[in-house]
């Protein structure tokens, strides 16, 4: 395991990379989730401030 | 020819539906084949004999640095199509192509300069290669930027589709620049023709992270047009129906 995790000498620089693309891929995803979340949310209240004003 | 698919898929409810219906569809398999490719570049396959374990970088930046040009393809076509045929819908998936794009090409400029390091002794060169890639960050940057200093949507569309269009230029350049300039920068290993320059067990972890990321793309994008679509269409009276569900 310590020698996977050493990866030859390398595991100061393979290490980051995998870590790098691991948060992009996660970021994302969270981030479009979370903009169709606030989207929503926002065409739900104005659907709502419409009908209260009708 | 009958249009009526393209009239279809251009609505934005019918849109906004198939959307929320293919993004599993991408997104499990781009999972599997990520997760696979993973295994097999980490543990797999071994270790190079110039470059040691260093080598196995390639897994993330090859894919990054693929996602980051393919992107900026699919960006500038869908803005293409939003100027030529005024289709909304296609200017939303610009839109919703631009952040993606810009995040993969840091990770690919991030992972090529840990990379460059070990095996060129320097974070960073300004070579042809690594100059046209940050270039496409800044263009990434310039089209985002552009799109959320103008008000106006239709010409904040417009005058983004534009630029996103000129700098399509940029990408034959990315592309060839590692073989009309010497650069530091090793030349492409997959399209190479007739000359495969990676043994297989090191080859099929690189293509199945190259197909996986490429999947994860169209996850994303679908998911980020779904966002881009209520918010551009958040007053329609379809969507109250669709998303008060």
């Amino acid at each position: 395991m310590t020698e996977f995790l050493n990866m030859g000498g390398y595991g100061a620089f393979v290490w980051p990379c995998f870590a790098l693309a691991g948060f992009v891929l996660i970021w994302n995803v969270i981030a479009a989730s979370r903009l169709h979340a606030a989207a929503r949310e926002r065409a739900l209240q104005r659907a709502g401030a419409g009908e209260g004003g009708r | 020819m009958n249009w009526t698919w393209f009239h279809k898929l251009a609505s934005p409810p019918h849109a906004y539906r198939i959307a929320s219906r293919l993004a599993p569809w991408f997104g499990w398999p781009a999972f599997l084949l990520i997760a696979a490719g993973l295994y097999g570049g980490l543990v797999l396959a071994p270790a190079d004999y110039q470059q040691g374990d260093a080598f196995r970088i390639v897994y993330v930046h090859a894919p990054s640095a693929w996602l980051s040009m393919l992107v900026y393809g699919t960006m500038a076509a869908a803005a293409a199509i939003g100027l030529i045929w005024r289709m909304k819908l296609a200017h939303a998936v610009a839109a919703a192509s631009a952040p993606i794009g810009a995040s993969f090409t840091f990770l690919a400029l991030a992972t090529g300069s840990i990379w460059g390091k070990p095996m060129w002794g320097t974070w960073w060169v300004w070579d042809a290669r690594l100059t046209s890639e940050l270039l496409l960050l800044f263009l990434y940057a310039g089209v985002m930027a552009l799109r959320a200093s103008i008000d106006d949507r239709d010409r904040a569309d417009r005058a983004s589709a534009l630029l996103a269009i000129v700098g399509v230029v940029n990408l034959p350049i990315i592309h060839y620049s590692v073989y009309w300039w010497n650069t530091l920068h090793q030349e492409s290993t997959l399209t190479k023709i007739g000359k495969p320059s990676m043994a297989g067990d090191m080859l099929w972890p690189l293509l199945t992270m190259l197909l996986g990321f490429t999947l994860y793309f169209g996850a994303v994008l679908l998911l980020r047009l779904r966002a881009e679509i209520l918010r551009r269409e958040r007053d329609a009276s379809w969507l109250r129906s669709e998303i008060g569900r």
